[in-house]
């Protein structure tokens, strides 16, 4: 693998504009190079260019601040196979972290998959058939994914869990079981997809069972949604395993969700579903999970053909209505009542099942979608909320170099060897400070390789992996105790 | 300061008696920190990152949930006294730490755990170590505070089989623990509730951060071996699925899950957590246990029903449902499915829970305790009441 740290003007006026990166590198990988080994390689604010051809691999980014970037050449992709033996292509915790424009397929688990990083951009993959779910980031705040176009996985598309500001924009996804599911989640604009032909277009969740309990704050906005009739074949016993197949919309159990603009036509089972958890079945319980859809405002959606040929759990219910077609919008169970205070606008204009209870949408009592930084929503739509990102990043997640970061590192490493007056595994405090005074340098430089110095103590442990800086900083800290 | 504590007991009980033995010391343990009100609390490198509502789970680089700490040393170290005292069983005969040895990943190394009647109880010693940040806590997660938890063994004719007026009776009958109560709650009289607040802060001080693993989470990626990294990745990976309910960074969401774990001995199928919360719905499910030092805590599960960190694993791997018993309709956990883990993935998911033991802050074991009875320990741990403290921990040395 050839590792250039090649420093561009471009480079280096991005770090000058960052202040905290040094200087930004490009590492390129071209087919026969291990991704891997270059983000080994790479440091916080370096790229990673990807070159067309076949890289068979797990890529794991546990450092912020990294972009892994496909290179496209006369129309050949970077591609990543994994030839359904491997588990999942990109997995990332870091913050800070891009990956674009690269080919997944075959995998067995996840295309992309995100353990707890913030600020993170995921935009124009191609994804097919990488198992559970293409795109999925998971405990993040403030994440865009934007034009990545992904089919044939197993349940979720792209899988929002436990996330807080997200966008989904621009994004197609068909012959997916779920083409987009926002789930135990808050803040997210789901806006211009194009979700056909997969089981259910778009989904709305709170699943219960789940540390973070909630799903509220949602624009489901300018969306195509169209055709969503794929027979469903989720694995047995998966939460999506339920959906009927002719779903356009679910929210389940979702509050604050408004759907608008969106063109929602010929979905066989519905166009919109707005139900409570008594719609999905086999899942234990949970009190803590309130099963119920609260205040869904259902704006101006075109909507026709939908319901052709319900599920038989809808047509059922239909048939109570001496009907065997679906509606375009059903408001199941407890969602149907009064005190969930959902609303719709101008009703008559669909064919309904269980909104009899539902306000108009257009009263004064419409409550403004909650959005970050942005101007207040026009009366009766969202259109002036532009996004659900946060206006600046999301606080990193570092230990600082400084007093602070070192009274933490101090604490939870050398604490568990030194007091400061008594004898523990290494000598007390106040025996280091008698012998080293006010010299911290030396104590740093002595901790990153230590040799025994005292015959009745052992060695100590060398401490290398704390940076010369952070090193220093722990010494002083040390030396500053009095108690 | 040592000295000038035994001076103020002598002068305080006006002699030199058994009761000299015993001083609460004023040190927090090493995982905490004295803060100016003279509270310990806990202080390390998770406490540099948040998490989405403070709830503790997310991945690598993600704040741990609330803790219970703010106790005084001295409640401390009169928790661990108790903690290992047997005055706290009826018949004298079990303390805390006959389950809950230091030695064994504070279990006791036994399927079930037998009590004052000599019969093995329904489940297992669950581990304590990071049970400060446990907002649930028994393996059917039925209580959420220590103080509520620990009456539970202690007063139980099948486990520790006291009740409340014997032991604060047996507590104020004793010389030593009068003086120690009397330090550590500031000579207000004794009462229960001083007792299970000593309990619950000597518990709550069991900290375990600082494994291979953490180093790894915190930016050192040399901490881990190439076969550790691999298990990292099965473990977190959507095949396998592990982190999405031991989620870091304490290796547990907390919350209730339905496995369908074979019952051993041929005993009847667990209710779990049905049981308690008189939700059906939950028939068969546990509070996700925590994986830190599991590697210490063999055998596994509600009821020991595997042996090994191995056998555990496959059991994920060998189908959903396969071994709920006929006739029961459990609802498994959706991510509870048919993975098709490789022989190799299993021992790479064994190489990298060993990488989640850490012991550096391992309480002393006091040699002796103010009843004068013989320090609780685990059946076939030695009960020389030799000082622990770190004896365990080159397990840290990366």
């Amino acid at each position: 693998m050839t590792a250039l740290r090649s420093l561009s003007t471009l480079a280096l006026t991005t770090s000058l504009l960052l202040g905290n990166i040094a200087f930004a590198a490009l590492h390129d990988v071209h087919e026969g190079d291990s991704i891997q080994s270059a983000v080994e390689a790479a440091q916080p604010g370096d790229t990673i260019l990807v070159h067309p051809g076949v890289y068979r691999e797990t890529v794991y980014v546990d450092k912020d601040d990294i972009t892994l970037r496909g290179v496209v050449q006369d129309g050949e992709w970077p591609t990543l196979e994994g030839d359904k033996q491997l588990n999942d292509a990109i997995l990332y915790s870091g913050n800070g972290f891009t990956v674009e424009w690269f080919k997944i397929t075959h995998y067995k688990g996840n295309a992309i998959m995100g353990q707890a990083g913030n600020n993170f951009s995921i935009r124009n993959n191609w994804i097919i058939d990488t198992g559970v779910y293409g795109i999925f980031p998971e405990f993040g705040e403030n994440g865009l994914i934007e034009n990545n176009v992904l089919s044939g996985i197993e349940d979720a598309a792209i899988y929002v869990g436990m996330c807080d500001y997200i966008d989904v924009r621009n994004n197609h996804v068909f012959e997916n079981v779920a083409g987009i599911e926002i789930e135990n989640s808050r803040h997210a604009l789901v806006e211009g997809n194009i979700a056909h032909d997969n089981t259910g277009g778009i989904l709305v969740f709170i699943t219960p069972g789940l540390p973070i309990k909630t799903s509220y704050d949602a624009i489901v906005r300018r969306n195509t949604v169209i055709n969503n009739n794929t027979p469903n074949f989720a694995i047995p016993g998966s939460l999506v395993s339920t959906i009927p197949a002719g779903t356009g919309i679910i929210v389940n159990s979702g509050d604050d969700v408004v759907i608008e603009d969106n063109i929602i036509t010929g979905n066989n089972t519905a166009g919109i579903i707005v139900t409570s958890q008594d719609f999905a079945t086999g899942v234990a319980g949970d009190p803590a999970s309130d099963p119920n859809p609260d205040r869904v405002q259902i704006l101006d959606n075109v909507m026709f053909n939908n319901g052709s040929d319900p599920a038989t759990e809808v047509k059922a219910l239909m048939l109570t209505q001496f009907s065997t077609t679906g509606p375009d919008i059903l408001a199941y169970k407890g969602a149907a009542d009064a005190e969930r205070e959902s609303c719709i606008s101008r009703k008559s204009a669909y064919r309904t099942f269980g909104l009899e209870e539902w306000g108009d949408c257009t009263s004064p009592t419409v409550r403004a979608a909650d959005a970050v930084g942005s101007a207040p929503a026009l009366a009766g739509t969202t259109r002036a909320v532009t996004t659900k990102m946060l206006p600046e990043p999301a606080t990193p997640r570092v230990i600082t170099v400084d007093a602070d970061g070192a009274k933490l590192v101090y604490q939870g490493i050398c604490a568990g060897c030194h007091t400061y007056n008594i004898r523990m595994i290494g000598p007390p405090v106040m025996a280091i400070k008698a012998q080293y005074g006010e010299d911290a340098s030396a104590i740093a430089q002595y901790i990153a390789a230590p040799e025994r110095k005292r015959p009745d103590f052992p060695t100590m442990p060398p401490q290398d992996h704390l940076s010369d800086a952070m090193r220093l900083e722990v010494a002083k800290y040390m030396l500053s105790l009095n108690r | 300061m040592r000295l000038l504590t035994l001076c103020l007991l002598l002068l305080m009980q006006g002699g030199v008696t058994a009761a000299d033995a015993f001083r609460l010391s004023p040190f927090c343990p090493p995982a905490l920190r004295l803060d100016e009100a003279g509270q310990c609390v806990l202080r390390g490198q998770y406490q540099a990152y948040g998490s989405l509502y403070d709830k503790g789970v997310g991945g690598l680089r993600t704040g741990l949930p609330p803790v219970r700490d703010g106790f005084t040393p001295q409640q401390i170290d009169l928790g661990r006294f108790l903690f290992f005292d047997p005055l706290l069983s009826g018949n004298g005969s079990l303390a805390c730490s006959s389950c809950h040895d230091p030695a064994l990943g504070f279990g006791d190394g036994q399927a079930r755990s037998v009590g004052v009647q000599g019969i093995p109880v329904q489940r297992s010693a669950p581990s304590l170590w990071n049970v400060g940040f446990m907002q649930r806590l028994l393996w059917d997660g039925s209580k959420h505070s220590l103080e509520e938890q620990l009456q539970g063994p202690l007063y139980a004719p099948d486990e520790m089989g006291g009740d409340p007026q014997s032991l604060l009776a047996a507590l104020q009958d004793n010389e030593s623990y009068r003086g120690l109560f009397a330090t550590a709650f500031d000579n207000q009289p004794l009462v229960l509730a001083q007792v299970y607040t000593a309990l619950t802060a000597f518990e709550s001080s069991l900290i375990s951060l600082n494994s291979r693993y953490d180093l790894y989470a915190h930016g050192v990626h040399s901490a881990l071996n190439a076969r550790e990294k691999e298990g990292l990745n099965v473990f977190r990976s959507f095949v396998a699925r592990c982190a999405e309910c031991h989620t870091p960074p304490l290796f547990t969401n907390q919350q209730i899950a339905v496995l369908g774990v074979p019952e051993t001995d041929g005993r009847p199928l667990d209710p779990g957590a049905a049981a308690t919360s008189g939700d059906a719905s939950q028939r068969g499910g546990f509070r996700v246990p925590s994986l830190r030092n599991i590697a210490l805590t063999a055998p596994y599960m509600h009821a020991g029903n595997f042996e090994s960190l191995r056998e555990t694993a496959a059991f994920y791997t060998g189908g959903r449902g396969h071994a709920v018993p006929e006739g029961e309709d459990l609802n498994l956990h959706w991510h509870i499915w048919d993975p098709e883990l490789t022989d190799n993935e299993l021992d790479r998911l064994v190489d990298f829970l060993m990488t989640l033991t850490d012991q550096s802050f391992l309480p002393e074991i006091p040699v002796a305790v103010p009843s004068g009875l013989p320090v609780g320990r685990a059946p076939g741990v030695a009960p020389a009441g030799t000082h622990a403290l770190h004896i365990e921990s080159t397990t840290n040395n990366f």
